[in-house]
């Protein structure tokens, strides 16, 4: 099987963000940045198919800058076999990269491509099911686990996307408002992941030293021959609306007074 | 001529309260492209009823209504608002950035070469509406600009009010099959809770690292207040509660009218899924917290004697 798998270099979300004063973006500098923490549990989904799957491989893909590369070598590190980068500067909305990506799956054919459900930056949630429409795939949003019998150990291990034994669909619970719905998925198709599908490994040291040695491709959009033009611009970043100062009660009974005949919320 | 359509969500033919909300943001956007025409869609099987309840409040109401829709399937429910979107023109199409609409809105922007702002908050501007939408988990709020003839809008429904009523527009059956979907339903297993979905909940109790695991206190306050139970990453990360009760940055970012968060420091990545709640309060026996910082009201008090105390005084109160 060949597996494609997105990673996007994302602000830490451990980090403050803060906004820049002329309202055009964050402010960068000093900020950590790290691998979307969604795109990491695609990348470890990603990993125990392959491994159930034997032979099979995995490609680690991501569109951004030249720094990216570093989340690359963390989805080798965590034993992705080989990487992709689609280096482009500035701004791609979520539209530029399904079309880079739908370029790209249709020179590599994998059979199933793993992205998080959204990316903690921008948060959109949409890249996975545009690129599924462009492509003419099914999807399946937001992939979980569906708790059964099997053991701990066996949870840890196992992936959470069922394949069919003639590996032609494929079985995913899907998180959904109210519940977990259960689709069946003709491959090649789109799935994006959800917070409950898995827990992430951590990359050993020598497997981060074997990452050094994998292949990473690097690409452009121009090479691709795909026009990165934005459907969507970001015309003014801002400061969420400030919550006014509050207060310190001395006890419960101010507490639930001021809950009551103040703010009329109980 | 702008046109609205509004895609409505129903499950087993009854509408969903976010939908209402959905057609107040289209009446809203109708109102601000200078008068344009709300129309509404709704997809599903055995849906008239929920038709003739949106018709209140649009010029016009669509209907795919047959067994190709039983289920909320992204690729038939998309082809079916494609379709409906083809027939009046729309310019501006509408949906609720619930599970169903995030699923299935981006395919139908894809089909119609529109870019699609999600999760939007409000609208800016007339003629030219630009929209505004929250990045970083709530931390930044971007005005963003849809560049194409069409754009398609899915909108967080909390901060929209309902449609108004009187408009009574008319229901017609949409012609519209679902193509031959690359996916199958296989089953929906639904979480049966006394307490409402963490992201709808109008009150929500969280818990952090300082319940220890011990979640009595929270969830006997949550059935008092009709609440929500939520938990810190911490708390989901130690296995003392499940992943889905996660309020944070990868969790469920929420924002209902009061949240209350007890033994929980405040972590960045917890007050990005939390922020943007009414009221906050805090109760933590560490006064030096950061979680006072964006609480409202701030309780300096061990959680298992101030919450029981708490759920006391709220029930008296009913």
């Amino acid at each position: 099987m060949k597996i494609l798998v997105t990673i996007k270099r994302v602000e830490d979300y451990e980090s403050k963000i803060k906004v820049k004063p002329d309202n055009t973006w964050i402010v960068t500098d000093g900020v950590n940045y790290r691998a979307n923490p969604f795109d990491e549990i695609a990348v470890e989904e990603a990993l125990r198919l392959r491994d159930a799957n034997m032979p099979s491989e995995v490609i680690a893909v991501s569109a951004g800058p030249a720094a990216a590369a570093t989340e690359i070598r963390s989805a080798l590190a965590m034993g992705a076999d080989k990487g992709i980068l689609i280096k482009h500067d500035g701004w791609l909305d979520s539209d530029a990269v399904a079309r880079l990506l739908q370029t790209l799956i249709e020179r590599e054919k994998p059979d199933l491509v793993l992205m998080g459900k959204q990316a903690v930056d921008v948060d959109d949630n949409v890249t996975g099911q545009l690129l599924a429409d462009y492509l003419g795939y099914g999807q399946a949003t937001f992939a979980s686990k569906k708790e059964s019998l099997e053991s701990a150990e066996e949870k840890a291990k196992k992936p959470g996307i069922k394949l069919a034994a003639d590996k032609k669909s494929a079985q995913v619970a899907r998180e959904v408002d109210g519940g977990l719905e259960v689709l069946e998925v003709q491959l090649p198709a789109i799935v994006t992941v959800d917070l409950r599908l898995n827990v992430p490994r951590y990359a050993s040291l020598p497997n981060i030293m074997k990452a050094k040695k994998k292949p990473v491709e690097e690409l452009t959009p121009a090479a691709l021959g795909v026009d990165v033009t934005p459907k969507v611009k970001v015309l003014k970043v801002e400061p969420p609306p400030a919550r006014a100062a509050g207060i310190k009660v001395p006890d419960v009974a101010t507490l639930v007074n001021k809950l009551h005949s103040e703010a009329k919320v109980i | 001529m702008a046109t609205v359509l509004v895609i409505a969500e129903q499950a087993k033919g009854v509408l969903k309260k976010a939908s209402f909300n959905a057609l107040g943001a289209g009446q809203d956007l109708a109102k601000r492209l200078g008068g344009a025409q709300v129309h509404a869609l709704v997809i599903g099987q055995g849906v008239g009823d929920a038709a003739k309840q949106l018709a209140e409040s649009a010029n016009a109401v669509h209907v795919a209504d047959g067994a190709a829709f039983a289920n909320p399937l992204a690729e038939t429910h998309a082809a079916a608002a494609i379709a409906a979107a083809k027939a009046i023109s729309a310019t501006h199409i509408v949906i609720v950035a619930s599970t169903y609409g995030k699923d299935m809105a981006p395919r139908v922007a894809a089909r119609l070469g529109a870019g699609i702002a999600s999760d939007v908050l409000s609208f800016t501007g007339e003629g030219n509406v630009h929209f505004k939408r929250a990045m970083w988990a709530g931390n930044a709020v971007a005005t963003v600009e849809v560049t194409t003839a069409i754009k398609v809008v899915t909108i967080r429904g909390t901060e929209f009010p309902a449609g108004a009523k009187g408009l009574n527009g008319s229901v017609a059956a949409l012609a519209a099959d679902g193509g031959a979907p690359k996916t199958k339903f296989l089953e929906f297993n639904e979480v049966k809770s006394a307490r409402p979905e963490l992201t709808e909940a109008r009150v929500v109790v969280s818990g952090g690292r300082g319940t220890k695991g011990d979640f009595k206190p929270i969830e006997q306050l949550a059935d008092v207040l009709g609440a929500a139970v939520g938990a810190s990453r911490a708390v989901c990360d130690a296995g003392w509660q499940p992943n889905d009760l996660q309020v944070g940055q990868t969790g469920k970012v929420v924002a209902p009218q009061l949240y209350i968060a007890a033994g929980s420091s405040g972590a960045i990545q917890h007050l990005a899924g939390m922020k943007g709640s009414k009221t906050i309060v805090a109760v933590n026996k560490d006064p030096e917290a950061p979680i006072f910082q964006v609480a409202d009201y701030g309780l300096v008090d061990d959680l298992f004697k101030a919450l029981p105390q708490l759920s006391e005084a709220a029930a008296k109160l009913k």
